[in-house]
Formats: C-alpha cells, sequence, structure tokens
C-alpha cells in the first residue's frame, strides 16, 4: 500500500514538474522573463545536453571511449548551414571560392536538414566504426580523435562545398513554429528543449530496452557479453552511430543558434567539454549528465567575473584579469577527476526516491553532494 | 624540383622528424610503463620553452646554464604531475586517469594562456644554434643539424640506461608486468618517477631546439606535437624507445614529403599524422617494432 | 579525513570568491539601474587566445578615450569589457551578454572580423549601434546597418600592397595565408586579384600557400616558394604566424621583399622575429610622426605619456580604437539619446570627423571612407614610417 501511494506521489511530481518546465519555457521564451543573454545560454544548455548525453551513451554506458564528438558536431553543423542558407546569399558568403553550382541551388527547410545532418553524422560514424572499434580503450580514444580531427581537416580543405576556413556565415536561425489556428508562435527555444527532451527520453528509452543492456554488459566485459550470445561489434557499431547522430543534431543545432560555423570551432578540444560534463554528471546516469550539461554550460558564464578586474576596498586586485576563469575551471575539473571520480551520479539516476532520501540522509553527502555540484 | 631544392626540404624533414622523436621518447616510456597516454606531456614540452625564456630573459643568465636550470624545472614539473594528477588514480580504470592526463593538459594550457597572455614570446637567441649555414644553395640553421644529432646520441643514452642499469632493468620489468614486478620488491613509485624523468628532461631538451628553430613560444604550441609524437610513438611500436624516433623520423618526413612533391594537399598537412595513426592501428597495432603482448585490459 | 578538509578548504574558497564577486556584480548593477548617471558602452575584444595581442591593444587605445573624454550627455561612459577568447562562439555569447545583461547602449569591436561577423547578426536584431576598430573584413558592415567600422576595408589595403609591390618593381609574387582566417583569406585573395589587374598577367602570382591554424613550421611551404624565386611575398597572418614566417623565409636564404598587413604593425613581431624582420613591408591605418589632424597631435602626445615606454610605437589598432570611441561618443551627442537608432542614424550622417587616423566619413555599407593607408618598414628594430599611399 505505501509504495503504492509513494508512486502515484511520484508521478504526481513527475508531472508537476514537467509543467513547471514548460510554464518556465513559455515565460522565458516569449520574453516575460529573462533576456536574449539568459536564453542564449540556456538554448547552449540544452544543446550540450544533447551531445553530452550521446556522449555518454557511448562511453558511459557502452563503455568505448570515444573522442570523436567534435568532428561528428561538425557534420551536423555543415549540413544545416549549406542547406539552410538563403541561396540568394551565398554569393556573398563563399566570396573567395564560388560554392560547387549544384549545391548553390539547393535550399533545404531547418527541420529537415537538420535530420539529414544527423543521420550523414552516424552514416561518417558507421563507416569509421566498421575499422575503428576494434581497438581497445585508449587506442580507441586516440583514433577517434584522429577521425574528428581529419573530419575538421577536410571541412578546412573542401571550399567548394564549406567555404573553407571562412565557415559560412548568415545561417538564418532556428524557424519559429506558428500555429494559426490558435494564434500561438513557438520560438526557436521550444524546438532546441523539445528535441533535447525527445533525445535523453529517446535515449533512455534505449538504455533500458535489451540493447541497453547489451551495451551494458558489453561496457563490463565483453568477452562474456559475446559468450551470453550478445554480438559486441554489432553493438558497439550501433550505439557508436546513435551517439553520432545525435552529436549530429546537437551540431545542426548549434550552427542555427549561432548563426556561423568555422572549422576551428570543431577542433578537437571542443569534446573535452563534453568528456568533463559526462564525468561530472557520472559515467553511465542520463540524468547526471542531463544536470551536469546545465551546470558547466551555465556555469562557465557565471564564472566569467573571474575576468574581469576587481576592486575590493578601493585595492585592484592584480590576479583578477583575462584568462582566470579558464585556471580556475581547470583547477575544478581536476579536484573533480582526482576526487569525485564517480561524478554526482556515478551509474545511478535520479528518481523522487533519491531526492528524498537524499534530504534525510543529513549532513555529509549532502554536503559532497553540493560541493560537487559546483 | 631541383636536387637542391630536394636536399632543402629532405633537411628540414629530418629536423622536424628528430624533433618528434626526441618527444615521442617520453610518450613512449610513460606509455609502456603505465599504459597510460600521458596527453599533459606536449604542455610539458610547452612549459619548458617557458622556462627557458624566464631565466635567459628574465635573469638573463647564459645558455648553458638556463638549460640546466631549464632540465631541472621541467623534470620537476613532470614528476610533480605524476604524484598530484596519476598517483593517486593508479588503482582506478583507465578512462579515469587518461580523463586526468587531458585535465592536466588543459590546466596547463589555461594558466600559461593567464600567466604569458597568448601573445607569442621571442624565443631567446642561442648564437650558436642560430647561426645560419649554407651548402651551395642549400640553407640551413644550425640547430636543424645539431637536433638530429643530438636526438640520435639521447637515444643512445636512453637506451643505455634502460638496458645496463639497474633502474632500466626495473623499468622494463614494470613494462612487462607491473603486479608481478611489484611482488618481486621493485620499488614501483621510484620506476614511474624516473620514467617522468627521463621523458620531461627530452622534453626540455626538445623544447630548446624547437624554440630556437621556430623563435616562437605560445600556450597553444604543445597541443599539436604532442598528438604528432603520441602518433610517432605508435607508429613505431609503443613501449619501444628506438621505435619512437624511427617513427618520430618518419611522420616528420611523411609531412614535409607531403608538402613538397604534392603542395596542393599542403591543407591536408595534420592530417597526414592522424591517417599513418589509423592505419597502423589498423593493420599493425604493435607498431614497427612493438612486440605482441597479450591483451592486458 | 585530510582529503574532505582539502575539499572543504577549496570549496570555502570557491564560494568567497563567489559571494564576494555577486556583491560587487550588485552594486555595480545597482549604480547603473537607480543612477541613470552612466551611459554603458560594451567593448568585446580577444583578451586571450590567437588575437590577444592585438586585442589588448585596441582596448588600451579605447581605454585611454574613454579617460580623455570620459562624458557625453552630461554623463559619464563606463566601458564594460568582455573577452571573446578569439572564438565565434564565445563571441555571440559575450555580445549578447553586453546586450541583454549590461545593457549597453552602444559597442566597439572586435579585433578580428570573423567574430565581428558573427557577432553581426546579434547586434542587428537588438538594434544596437557597433563600431568595428580595426576589423578590415568588407563582410562585417555588408548588409548590416548597425554595424560601422573606423578602418579601410581589405580590398583596399589588399590594392595598396599590391600597388607598392609594383612600385618596389616586382614583377612575380607569392602569397601565404592562414586557412582558419577571414581577415588573411580575404586580404590574400584581394592582394591577388589586384596584383594581376595591375600587372596585367594572369601568371603574375607563382604561387598560392595556405597553413593551418597551429602551423609553427612554414618550411616546406618556404622551400617550394623559394625554388620558384618571386620577387615578393606577401604573407597576411595573425602576429603569432608572422615572425615565424620571417624568421623561416630568412633562414632558408630567401632573399624576396616580405609584406604584410596591418596586423603585424606589433612589436612583438620584431621581439620574435630579431634582426630578420628588418626590410619587412607593412600597410597600415595610422603614423605617429606624421599626424593627420589636431586631435591626432594631442593624441600622439598623450598616449605617448600613457604608455611610458611599454611600447616603442603607437600601435595603429591603438589609434583606431580611440578613435571607435570618439566616434560613438560623437554621434550619442548628437543623436541626444542612448537610443540604439537615434545613435545609428547619427553616426550615418557623421561628417568629417576628425579622427586620430585622419577625417572619417562613413560610406553607405558603414565603412570609413579612408583613402589613404600608410606603408612602414623596420628598420634597427623599429617600425619606420615609409609613405603614405592614396588610392582613388
Amino acid at each position: 500500500m505505501i509504495t503504492n501511494k509513494k508512486n502515484t506521489l511520484f508521478r504526481k511530481l513527475n508531472i508537476l514538474t514537467v509543467i513547471i518546465a514548460i510554464i518556465l519555457l513559455y515565460l522565458i521564451d516569449s520574453d516575460i522573463v529573462g533576456n536574449q543573454y539568459i536564453k542564449r545560454i540556456l538554448n547552449l544548455c540544452a544543446i550540450y545536453t544533447i551531445v553530452s548525453v550521446s556522449m555518454n551513451l557511448v562511453n558511459g554506458f557502452t563503455g568505448l571511449f570515444s573522442l570523436g564528438q567534435a568532428g561528428f558536431m561538425a557534420i551536423g553543423a555543415y549540413t544545416v548551414a549549406i542547406f539552410t542558407v538563403p541561396v540568394e546569399l551565398r554569393e556573398s558568403i563563399f566570396y573567395v571560392v564560388p560554392q560547387n553550382p549544384v549545391l548553390s541551388q539547393i535550399q533545404i527547410p531547418f527541420f529537415p536538414a537538420l535530420l539529414i545532418g544527423g543521420l550523414l553524422a552516424a552514416l561518417v560514424a558507421i563507416l569509421i566504426g566498421m575499422p575503428v572499434l576494434r581497438l581497445k580503450s585508449d587506442y580507441l580514444a586516440i583514433a577517434t580523435l584522429g577521425f574528428s580531427e581529419i573530419i575538421r581537416i577536410i571541412f578546412t580543405n573542401i571550399k567548394t562545398i564549406t567555404n573553407g576556413a571562412l565557415g559560412i556565415n548568415r545561417i538564418p536561425a532556428i524557424p519559429s513554429l506558428e500555429l494559426d489556428n490558435f494564434n500561438i508562435s513557438f520560438g526557436p527555444m521550444w524546438s532546441i528543449f523539445g528535441i533535447a527532451a525527445l533525445s535523453v527520453l529517446l535515449i533512455s528509452l534505449l538504455v533500458n530496452s535489451s540493447y541497453g543492456r547489451a551495451f551494458k554488459a558489453i561496457r563490463e566485459d565483453d568477452i562474456a557479453a559475446q559468450a551470453m550470445g550478445i554480438s559486441p561489434f554489432k553493438h558497439k557499431v550501433m550505439s557508436f552511430a546513435i551517439g553520432a547522430f545525435f552529436a549530429g543534431i546537437g551540431g545542426g543545432l548549434l550552427a542555427s543558434l549561432l548563426g556561423t560555423v568555422d572549422p576551428k570551432q570543431f577542433y578537437f578540444t571542443m569534446t573535452y567539454n563534453f568528456l568533463l560534463i559526462i564525468v561530472l554528471g557520472g559515467m553511465g546516469s542520463i540524468s547526471g549528465t542531463v544536470i551536469a550539461s546545465f551546470i558547466v554550460t551555465a556555469g562557465l558564464e557565471l564564472l566569467r567575473f573571474f575576468d574581469e578586474p576587481l576592486t575590493l576596498f578601493g585595492v585592484n586586485i592584480p590576479i583578477f584579469r583575462a584568462g582566470l576563469r579558464m585556471v580556475i575551471y581547470s583547477i575544478l575539473l581536476m579536484v573533480l577527476v582526482l576526487f569525485f571520480r564517480n561524478g554526482l551520479l556515478g551509474q545511478k539516476e535520479l528518481s523522487w526516491n533519491a531526492i528524498i532520501g537524499w534530504f534525510k540522509n543529513k549532513m555529509p553527502s549532502h554536503k559532497k553532494s553540493e560541493g560537487g555540484a559546483l | 624540383m631541383t636536387f637542391e631544392i630536394f636536399l632543402q626540404q629532405l633537411a628540414n624533414g629530418i629536423s622536424v622528424g628528430s624533433l618528434y622523436a626526441l618527444i615521442a621518447i617520453g610518450y613512449t616510456m610513460v606509455y609502456g610503463i603505465l599504459r597510460l597516454i600521458n596527453f599533459a606531456h606536449g604542455d610539458i614540452f610547452m612549459m619548458a620553452a617557458y622556462f627557458m625564456i624566464f631565466s635567459m630573459v628574465n635573469f638573463s643568465l647564459p645558455w648553458y646554464v638556463s638549460t640546466v636550470i631549464v632540465i631541472a624545472a621541467t623534470i620537476l614539473l613532470g614528476v610533480v604531475i605524476e604524484k598530484v594528477a596519476y598517483k593517486p588514480l593508479r588503482d582506478a580504470s583507465r578512462m579515469s586517469i587518461m580523463i586526468s592526463a587531458i585535465g592536466v593538459s588543459f590546466l596547463l594550457q589555461n594558466l600559461a594562456t593567464y600567466l604569458f597572455t597568448g601573445v607569442p614570446k621571442g624565443f631567446p637567441d642561442i648564437p650558436f644554434l642560430t647561426k645560419a649555414i649554407s651548402f651551395g644553395n642549400v640553407s640551413l640553421s644550425m640547430v636543424t643539424v645539431v637536433t638530429p644529432i643530438i636526438t640520435i646520441i639521447l637515444l643512445f643514452v636512453v637506451l643505455f640506461i634502460t638496458n645496463k642499469t639497474k633502474i632500466g632493468m626495473a623499468m622494463r620489468a614494470v613494462s612487462k608486468d607491473f603486479e608481478t614486478a611489484k611482488l618481486m620488491g621493485i620499488n614501483i613509485n621510484n620506476v614511474i618517477s624516473s620514467t617522468f624523468v627521463i621523458g620531461s628532461g627530452l622534453a626540455a631538451i626538445g623544447a630548446i631546439l624547437w624554440g630556437s628553430k621556430y623563435a616562437a613560444v605560445m600556450p597553444v604550441m604543445g597541443v599539436m606535437p604532442g598528438l604528432k609524437c603520441f602518433i610517432a610513438a605508435v607508429l613505431g611500436g609503443i613501449g619501444n624507445t628506438t621505435g619512437a624516433v624511427i617513427g618520430g623520423f618518419i611522420l616528420g618526413m611523411a609531412e614535409i614529403m607531403l608538402v613538397s612533391f604534392i603542395p596542393p594537399l599542403t591543407g591536408y598537412r595534420d592530417a597526414i599524422a592522424f591517417v599513418i595513426l589509423i592505419i597502423v592501428l589498423l593493420i599493425k597495432p604493435t607498431g614497427l617494432l612493438g612486440e605482441k603482448v597479450t591483451d592486458k585490459v | 579525513m585530510k582529503r574532505k578538509i582539502s575539499l572543504f578548504l577549496c570549496f570555502m574558497m570557491v564560494f568567497t570568491m563567489f559571494t564576494a564577486c555577486s556583491n560587487e556584480q550588485g552594486t555595480s548593477t545597482s549604480e547603473a539601474g537607480s543612477d541613470e548617471d552612466v551611459i554603458k558602452i560594451g567593448v568585446f575584444e580577444p583578451l586571450t587566445g590567437e588575437n590577444g595581442g592585438g586585442g589588448l591593444q585596441e582596448l588600451d587605445g579605447i581605454e585611454y578615450a574613454n579617460k580623455m573624454y570620459p562624458e557625453v550627455l552630461g554623463k559619464k561612459i563606463q566601458l564594460v569589457v568582455v573577452d571573446n577568447k578569439s572564438d565565434k562562439g564565445e563571441g555571440t555569447t559575450s555580445v549578447s551578454r553586453l546586450i541583454e545583461k549590461d545593457k549597453v547602449a552602444a559597442i566597439i569591436g572586435s579585433y578580428g572580423s570573423g567574430v565581428s561577423i558573427a557577432a553581426g547578426d546579434i547586434i542587428k536584431n537588438a538594434k544596437i549601434p557597433a563600431m568595428g576598430a580595426s576589423c578590415t573584413n568588407p563582410m562585417v558592415t555588408q548588409g548590416n546597418e548597425y554595424y560601422f567600422r573606423a578602418c579601410f576595408i581589405d580590398p583596399f589595403q589588399g590594392k595598396v600592397m599590391a600597388n607598392y609591390a609594383l612600385e618596389k618593381g616586382a614583377k612575380t609574387a607569392a602569397v601565404i595565408m592562414q586557412n582558419g582566417d577571414d581577415y588573411s583569406i580575404g586580404l590574400g585573395n584581394f592582394f591577388i586579384k589586384s596584383f594581376k589587374e595591375l600587372t596585367g598577367d594572369e601568371n603574375s602570382i607563382i604561387d598560392v600557400s595556405e597553413f593551418q591554424v597551429n602551423d609553427t613550421d612554414f618550411n616546406s611551404i618556404l622551400t617550394n616558394i623559394k625554388a620558384k624565386n618571386p620577387d615578393v611575398i606577401f604573407a597576411p597572418s595573425s602576429l603569432t604566424t608572422a615572425p615565424l614566417i620571417i624568421s623561416q623565409a630568412r633562414d632558408l636564404g630567401i632573399k624576396s621583399l616580405i609584406m604584410g598587413g596591418d596586423t603585424w604593425e606589433n612589436p612583438s613581431v620584431i621581439d620574435v622575429a630579431g634582426s630578420d624582420a628588418e626590410g619587412i613591408f607593412i600597410s597600415t591605418f595610422f603614423d605617429e610622426s606624421n599626424p593627420a589632424t589636431e586631435e591626432a597631435r594631442s593624441f600622439i602626445e598623450g598616449y605617448r605619456e600613457e604608455l611610458g615606454g611599454k611600447e616603442p610605437n603607437i600601435p595603429a589598432v591603438a589609434a583606431l580604437g580611440y578613435d571607435a570611441y570618439l566616434l560613438i561618443r560623437d554621434a550619442i551627442e548628437r543623436a541626444g539619446s542612448t537610443n540604439g537608432d537615434a545613435i545609428k542614424d547619427a553616426l550615418n550622417s557623421t561628417k568629417d570627423f576628425e579622427g586620430v587616423t585622419g577625417i572619417i566619413n562613413f560610406t553607405e555599407e558603414g565603412d570609413a571612407d579612408k583613402n589613404i593607408a600608410v606603408i612602414k618598414t623596420v628598420e634597427n628594430g623599429k617600425f619606420k614610417y615609409i609613405d603614405t599611399v592614396e588610392i582613388k
């Protein structure tokens, strides 16, 4: 009986959270609360969530140490950039080397382009994965990193398609969805958060399906998994490709949000940001990754004051200058890696049970998790 | 292409290759013992270059004194990094320790950007190294000629240490079998520290030669050489010192030859290292000179 | 236990920093909110990253201008500076931060055209006028009525250098560009175009090479160029790579003239390249030995003192930063308000503004209508004025 009651309570709480989230989203999107700056950061958080969760699927759940996320994002971002920029603007953007005459006539609406971007990323992942996924741990890491760099270097060099290093500017913003009958319009934020929610949902469904269990079996011991009749190779490629698909989607959204792409953005160090997020959230925890994405992305903006000159009691403190923010950020990363190896949630998921337990369980653990959240 | 131009390119290739080789030794030794890609190695190299600027420009010490100080300081940095960032994770998964290495690399880069700004600093002039010499139409700076020689000498020194000394024997034992070596009473911590001492020392020498050749020092200078030297180590057979040197030379030559024989592909120069890496990993993961080891993972 | 204590201390430290700074921020926002005596102008410049050096110089000029002319419409002008890390993503967030969080009336920046182009749309949508100081790529102001700039643009600069190369008797040229930099690619291509037109010879450009962002080794590219022996090497690039190209070229025994763009006018180029930098030619916006206006005379005097020997020359970007600030201030004064559109209209109607870098009027696109560039060389470890080139 008690558990039943508890369950209905939790279900109500779930619905309540979703409703609150939607109301918040509405208030922010329609500019009643907050401003463009906050909106921008939240959108970035949501995009980072998509990419990080997909990276966690590969690294945390399947145990493949892949560092290729930036490359797959680049594929998604460029697909959106190439196909959504209005045809009449192409000439002024490709002002050094004209665009490929066939491509320069093709314009696709945003959502199909986004999907194509994701699919292309997945396709490339399958092609790369076939040979590379036979490698183990750090060899795999360095090989995927290598592929991500190769993708970036190719994009830098095929100028008739990608405009080379100049990048593509004037990418239209994500279109608003209009519902004429009701006179409501859903701004870009709805699309980004909608896609993020959908991605998280799909990945958590996948993780809890029989495929997900196979992924986890491979992570723990792929020889044993093989003995159980699971084909490690097939599942590895699958996880890798799905991860790449969502990274591509994330990249496409990012391109549209920033309005500009260039190869430099997708330097392999970009992947480290996502690595930090999944380490903080907990390798193998989806809810942890979501929370960590928001903490890290918003946190980096919050830490910005470290870059500003600071005057305390009329004395200018000289250590506060440009660059300090990133030093603090990397020190926090090191503390995290050394002392909180399991991140916020380890392999656990956030649930109401856990939250209530957490509040009941008093000080020590409480303090610690709060510290980790920084 | 005239013969002289070819010679010039050949010299370029050998000199870039020997610099790669010098740094690759550090990678290969650390990997051989800890099975860790020390991502911070390239940044230790970068810090060494800044140390050199400090001691020669800010303290105006002569270059030979500075060289000694810089090598000592870099070794200290390498050992401290090992003690702080890698040692506590010795029992953790390989993924954790590698993330820690990435973290250290990130920290060193950001620290350097913060302390020295992103503006490139001029590397102090070591007259003996920067002197230009020319053979007919081929002109080289002294450092281009000296680097391969130093690399070869240092290779023999390292080979001597690993093959003939007691600590070297311990190193080989640890890299063969970590657990058994421990049981045999080998002081693992000492062995690991000495690996970092040798690796960082070579990185410091590499940094001095690199600085004399390219004249500019900046916070991101270690990133690409770092990755490429790891690739050189993999190419030569990771864990094998001679292999790392050969790998370095091959990689340097491949890059230069790509640019000189197929100029339209200049843009792909950085990609070639990764292409080589992937080919090696797929065809012969043990590299050119690596011995077959049973998978410990 | 030890671990816990150390952690606790660590977080205490971070927390105190947070609280200290949020207090700080709290007071400063309340100042701006309650006290209408401040007009905020945002400055977004690369203070770290690849273009950090130039960004800092430009910022110095802007801050000096703020010191000289601290008020407009009877209110104090407060500069809000953000670092865009020479990164487009970071650039867009930092600009939107300036507009939304700091509510600036106008924006100055950025050094490096790529970041400015990326931020352009946000500026346009927010209807906040922006003034580029030294971003020379035409795309910055194209189709953006809110973006202006105080400098000339790349096609002009490319033409100037091509002209000068010809004047020096060059018949063939090699171009080295940085693949990854709008500025470098833009300027390089405009040079190629002009040089071909001027020589009337399609084959006068005998080599075009591109290098990657973090390249430090140009020996192989330069050896290829050496084989073709051009009269001139034109290598517009960031100041990080400039000294490397110069000294490696000289080490290889290349005797050709080496020319670069305005980014090279930085002491760090001479510092790093040493004696190899002697005899290079650059085009730039401004020269201190030859003041164009009255404003310039007083600026040169005052700014030299301000620098106090920190740098041997007044960098052109500092002068442009100074001009950018004055142009914005002048427009706010004439507009009589801090309304974005009013400032924009005032900027558009700027007439014969006496800046440090010459008389400034704006073209329809919002570019400073300048037809003068300064050519400098390096002599005895210093930049030296050679000529002022005028192109109709």
